[in-house]
């Protein structure tokens, strides 16, 4: 299993933002894309995920088992801006939801809250939680089904400093599973041993 | 309408919703026994009571019909009160009490217009007509189904409470006319005939039971309303307490 | 799949009473007809199924721009056309579709025999009409699917959800209220147009789901 950027260009509302971009992901690999605001980092991750078509150049994915992973949006957790849960629902039915539609069941729901430090919650309605709680329910959301890459866009926004580094343990465990971490962030992570990719942006 | 009154002002000494529920759990059971008991005497008296000449067996709807079409207008006033409640004094359990009336209101309206149908069809031949009395008590319906619609539009019951009463109130323009539509506009449906300046125009024979149907009714509704009251401030600290539990949580 | 239609049910009975807002909405628009044509029981039984239908239809339209707006906000409808490869998007705006209809759309369909009595209907034209507006009103919002895909990025697309849509609807709306009116009306057929109603319904069922998976995948940024 591989993910390569070669020659990536990507464009929003029909300006360009970068091109040139390469990298190339070996399991068990993280890659932290930094920049400044505009430098076309969430662009980038969309367009890795398949939600954007990419403007010049290709991203491609080589896995072991295609029949499975037929592409990059097949084998990975998209963590975008959204958390991508309903209020009116509670934590519990929000969390059954994405592991049956996403299918290949991986932690249980219960086992998944407790590790992002919130057994508590899960009986609760979605929307009486705190901004930092939701996102970290939209954590948890990773880890009840399996996927090799997780695509994570601003993963800590929101988060205090204790989940950060909860979140930073959950990301190496995911490595050392032999997993895939492509995340767009300005925060560091404390992520070690990780490849960086600075997005500098159209001039 | 004296019940009305009564009620209003012992909420108002009863600002302390844990007082009210405390005196509403000693108080249903009573007033649930009363009703049943009153309810049943005045149903054995209705049909106890002689047939109609011209009506025949069908005018034993009226017992029924009359009470629900009475607290239909009733509820509606009771909400209003409410509703000032709200607005002018802020009472804490007037917003409760509108929220858990409306839906009860709302049924009986929809009884009453449902036992006038099966009234109207052998004597009117129509199952409905776009009458006055019955164009205004089908408003009346809609209205309360928006003010329930409107009370469970937000999460945050405070909210939803001040503009349910301005509604609430702007809409009790209707029950007046619902009152005077049959003085007002020649309509299919009878002129009143209990409540009037001149006396009732109905024999007591058959007045007798009405009332006591009407009493009976009432007492189901103020048993209904305390309960649904009580129910609306568990709901509420529950929902409280979940508020605090996920403020709480992964500390 | 089942997990997505149970999902989208319990959001459209949970949240803030969504259902009953439509039925109320429906209610409403059929009581007002009176107060404009007047109260003459004939007319009113004569245009009642027409005005069921229209009630409906407008009624229908109420929650669509919804469909996908609130899945777009919050990002769920980004995961949904990342799992294409495990659910065919199509499929995906078909369950919602069906989620919608059964608790939008369903509450009308089972209102409308009372206010057919209402209208002055006899009961062979209530009958009609419902079993019209049942196999029917799926279309619309199998249509409605579309036009709420292609507004989906707009912050206001509710009123073009609705300019969109009734176009397309009219022919629905034709047949609908001709095979109702077939029913009562002699010479007048009932069984042509039913059918006709039915293959409308099937063919938005199938162009419909397709259309709007395609608008939502076009129209991701």
């Amino acid at each position: 299993m591989r993910l390569i950027a070669e020659k990536l260009g990507g464009e929003r509302g029909g300006e360009p933002v970068f091109d040139d971009i390469n990298f190339q992901v070996e399991p068990g690999e993280g890659l932290i894309v930094t920049g400044a605001n505009g430098s076309g980092k969430s662009t980038l991750l969309r367009i890795v995920a398949g939600l954007l078509p990419a403007s010049s150049g290709a991203i491609r994915f080589e896995a072991a088992d295609a029949e499975e992973f037929p592409s990059v949006a097949a084998a990975s957790h998209y963590l975008g801006h959204g958390n991508a849960m309903k209020t009116a629902l509670s934590v519990e039915e929000n969390l059954k939801f994405w592991q049956e539609f996403h299918g290949s069941t991986h932690l249980g729901i219960d086992e998944a809250i407790e590790m992002v430090g919130l057994p508590e919650v899960a009986s609760l309605p979605y929307g009486y939680l705190s901004t930092g709680q939701k996102r970290r329910i939209s954590i948890a959301k990773l880890l009840v089904s399996y996927r090799p890459i997780w695509l994570l866009d601003e993963p800590t926004a929101g988060l205090d400093k204790a989940s950060e580094t909860q979140f930073a343990a959950l990301m190496r465990a995911h490595l050392d599973d032999g997993g895939i971490i492509v995340a767009a962030t300005h925060i560091p992570l404390g992520l070690e041993g990780v490849q960086h990719l600075t997005m500098t942006g159209q001039r | 309408m004296s019940e009305t009154a009564a009620t209003s002002s012992k909420l108002w000494d009863l600002a302390n919703p844990t007082r009210f529920v405390a005196l509403v759990d000693r108080f249903v059971p009573w007033l649930a026994l009363l009703s049943a008991i009153v309810l049943a005497a005045g149903l054995g008296l209705a049909f106890a009571a002689p047939e109609d000449y011209q009506q025949g067996i069908t005018v034993r709807i009226m017992y029924i019909h009359v009470p629900f079409a009475w607290l239909s207008m009733m509820c509606y006033s009771i909400m209003a009160l409410s509703s000032l409640g709200t607005l002018v004094w802020r009472h804490p359990l007037a917003d409760v009490s509108v929220k858990s009336a409306a839906p009860i209101g709302a049924v009986f309206t929809l009884l009453a217009l449902a036992t006038g149908s099966i009234w109207g069809k052998p004597m009117w031949g129509t199952w409905w007509v776009w009458d006055a009395r019955l164009t205004s008590v089908f408003v009346l319906f809609l209205m309360y189904l928006g003010i329930i619609a409107l009370t469970r539009a937000l999460d945050d019951p405070g909210k939803s409470a001040r503009a349910a009463a301005i509604v609430t109130l702007v809409g009790f323009i209707n029950i007046p006319i619902i009152k005077f539509s049959v003085d007002w506009w020649n309509t299919l449906h009878q002129p009143a005939s209990v409540i009037r300046l001149d006396g009732p125009t109905i024999h007591s024979s058959m007045l007798w039971p009405l009332l006591i149907c009407a009493v009976g009714f009432s007492l189901v509704f103020f048993t209904l309303h305390l309960m649904a009251m009580r129910t609306e401030i568990w709901r509420r600290r529950v929902s409280a307490m979940r508020k605090i539990a996920a403020r709480e949580a992964g500390r | 799949m089942l997990a997505l239609f149970l999902r989208d049910l319990r959001l459209g009975i949970r949240a803030g009473g969504g259902a009953l807002v439509g039925v109320l909405f429906f209610l409403a628009v059929v009581a007002v007809v009176p107060f404009g044509v007047g109260p003459d029981l004939n007319l009113l039984a004569r245009i009642g199924p027409a005005i069921l239908w229209i009630g409906a239809l407008l009624a229908s339209l109420l929650g669509l721009d919804r469909l996908f707006q609130d899945d777009r906000e919050d990002g769920t409808l980004d995961l949904l056309i990342l799992s294409e490869s495990r659910h065919m998007l199509a499929l995906t705006v078909l369950v919602k579709c069906l989620a919608h209809w059964v608790a939008a759309v369903l509450p009308l369909v089972i209102a409308s025999p009372l206010l057919g009595l209402f209208m002055n209907m006899e009961p062979l034209g209530i009958a009609a009409t419902s079993l019209t507006l049942l196999v029917g009103t799926p279309a619309i919002a199998f249509i409605g699917a579309v036009g709420a895909a292609v507004a989906v990025a707009l912050p206001r697309g509710g009123l073009l959800v609705s300019v969109l849509v009734l176009p397309l609807a009219i022919p629905v709306l034709i047949f609908g209220v001709s095979a109702a009116y077939g029913a009562v009306n002699d010479p007048n057929p009932f069984l042509p147009p039913f059918l006709i109603l039915c293959a409308l319904t099937m063919f938005f069922l199938v162009l419909g789901p397709l259309a709007a998976a395609m608008a939502l995948k076009a129209g991701a940024d």
